[in-house]
């Protein structure tokens, strides 16, 4: 009886304290890209680049490296050529624009781009059924992307 | 240097869209040429030429309506190791298979107490050149037929045996085996028969539809991009004259219908079931745009 008393207690608290964290990131539909650009922090704080260089390799997360080379994780094999080498992206363009990059790739670039939007809901018909309603990155996880690839200068 | 780059996807791949290109050289003109340090790695230029005797096609020009110049077999994007691999009979760890369909015709099976042979004799003979046609209309189903479906259709009406499952039993190395007798001749499906027009265009329509989480279809990766390298890999145009393929990287025969499947799954997509209406509508469009190649069956992939 007291155990379930304590648990419920507990779980009370979890989700009080999930409800408050998903208070302050803004959901996939509510992203506005104005002037192609994301100002404000998708969770209202910054990003972690270090966490944000994992992600970025990481091939069920980012999986940057498919498509885009950069020196500065020459350690991983096989960079890819699709996109443009990541080299100096953070002098190119600014964190409200490299944010709008990945929340939708296709409103910054063209409608037809390779590259995957991280943060949408705009996606392909028969999305796998786990993945129904959900995005490749969290909120939270772009962030951290955003936050390394500013620190990408030459 | 992203003049010259786009110029390069240009001739690869032809069918890029004005925007993309866009896009791609303004990022790379704000990059500062950084270009100039990437070896784009287009196919090669060798030629295929198999136990120094069967010259094949491997390259040529695209048929009329299709979105390419070139249409080019994905033996160009492998390695030169890979490559090598399939110029030698000896050395094609697909010939393998091949034999076991040799010996699979000549097994007796089912209620009808008859084997493949006693029908169609000599497969060198009864079956050469069939494969290059196929898929082909099937007036009794009202559908287009592929080999697969066709091996299956005579053992259950002609044979009294099971159908294979798919990718099961006898179905990849018979299939092997029918596919190389064609080995050498062109690709060329008749468009004019049934409703096959019908079926090339939904075809058609899925290979434009993009698919999965990763929003992407078949022509993102193997028109817009081929002959580029995604991650490890380096796309070609998705041809499939060289059905079912040898991939070193299974060490087995790798279906059509399964190399479909792969990359739509790779989209982040439900994929549909192996001759599905959707699968063969799919198959149909897939061969067509590669019309004119050899038939390279066991191709040798990575
Ligand atoms: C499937 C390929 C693909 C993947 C995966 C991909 N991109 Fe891209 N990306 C591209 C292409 C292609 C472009 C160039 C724009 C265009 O042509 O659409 C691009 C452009 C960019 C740009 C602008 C580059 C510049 O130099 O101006 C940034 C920044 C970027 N991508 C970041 C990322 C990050 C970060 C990830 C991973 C979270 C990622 N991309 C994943 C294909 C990809
Ligand atoms: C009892 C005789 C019989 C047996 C046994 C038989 N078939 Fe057939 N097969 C036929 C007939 C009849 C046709 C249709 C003939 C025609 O092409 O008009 C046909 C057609 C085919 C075709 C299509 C040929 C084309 O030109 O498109 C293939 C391929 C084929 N058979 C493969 C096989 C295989 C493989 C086996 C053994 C698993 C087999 N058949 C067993 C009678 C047989
Ligand atoms: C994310 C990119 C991507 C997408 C999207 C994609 N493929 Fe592929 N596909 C690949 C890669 C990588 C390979 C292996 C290397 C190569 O041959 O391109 C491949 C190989 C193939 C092959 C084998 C080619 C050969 O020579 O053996 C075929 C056929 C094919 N794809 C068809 C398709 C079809 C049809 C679709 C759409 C339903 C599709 N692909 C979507 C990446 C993709």
């Amino acid at each position: 009886m007291k155990f379930t008393i304590k648990s419920g207690l507990a779980s009370a608290l979890v989700l009080l304290a999930s409800t408050a964290f998903a208070a302050s990131v803004v959901a996939p539909g509510d992203v506005a890209i104005e002037d192609g650009a994301v100002s404000k922090s998708l969770t209202g704080a910054p990003g972690d680049a270090a966490e944000g260089r994992k992600t970025f390799a990481d091939r069920k997360l980012g999986n940057c490296l498919a498509c885009h080379a950069v020196t500065d994780q020459s350690e991983q094999l096989f960079h890819g050529e699709v996109g443009p080498p990541l080299d100096g992206v953070g002098d190119r363009w600014s964190e409200a624009e490299l944010r709008a990059i990945l929340v939708n790739s296709k409103a910054i670039f063209s409608e037809d781009t390779i590259m995957p939007g991280f943060y949408t809901l705009d996606v392909g018909v028969d999305v796998r059924e786990d993945l129904v309603g959900k995005t490749i990155l969290t909120a939270e996880q772009v962030e951290d992307v955003v936050a390394y690839l500013i620190t990408l200068k030459e | 240097m992203p003049v010259a780059r786009g110029g390069s996807a240009g001739n690869l791949s032809g069918g890029k869209t004005l925007k993309t290109l866009f896009s791609v050289s303004m990022a790379a003109i704000m990059s500062g040429g950084m270009w100039a340090s990437v070896v784009l790695a287009g196919p090669s230029d060798d030629k295929l030429v198999i136990d120094e005797q069967i010259e094949m096609t491997t390259r040529t020009a695209a048929p009329e309506g299709h979105p390419l110049d070139e249409v080019i077999s994905g033996w160009h994007y492998r390695t030169p190791e890979t490559r090598a691999l399939e110029t030698d009979t000896f050395q094609n760890p697909g010939m393998l298979a091949v034999e076991e369909g040799a010996q699979i015709w000549e097994t007796v099976e089912g209620t009808e107490g008859k084997s493949c042979a006693t029908c169609h004799g000599d497969a060198s003979e009864s079956m050469a050149g069939v494969g290059a046609n196929y898929p082909k209309w099937d007036e009794d189903s009202g559908k287009p037929i592929n080999i697969e479906l066709q091996i299956n259709k005579c053992r259950v009406e002609n044979m009294g045996a099971e159908p294979y499952k798919f990718d099961k039993d006898g179905q990849k190395p018979l299939t092997a085996f029918i596919k190389h007798q064609s080995l050498g001749q062109p690709v060329a499906l008749d468009l004019s028969q049934g409703d096959m027009q019908t079926w090339w265009d939904k075809g058609k329509d899925l290979y434009y539809r993009r698919t999965g989480q990763l929003n992407l279809s078949c022509a993102t990766c193997h028109e817009d991009y081929n002959g580029y390298r995604i991650r490890a890999d380096h796309l070609s145009q998705g041809n499939a004259n060289g059905f079912p393929t040898y991939r070193l990287k299974q060490g087995a025969l790798v279906s059509i219908h399964n190399r479909f499947r792969g990359c739509i799954r790779d989209t982040r997509a439900e994929y549909p079931a192996a001759f599905s209406d959707d699968l063969m509508a799919l198959e149909v469009y897939v061969t067509w745009r590669g019309s004119g190649l050899s038939v390279e069956t066991p191709a040798v992939r990575q």
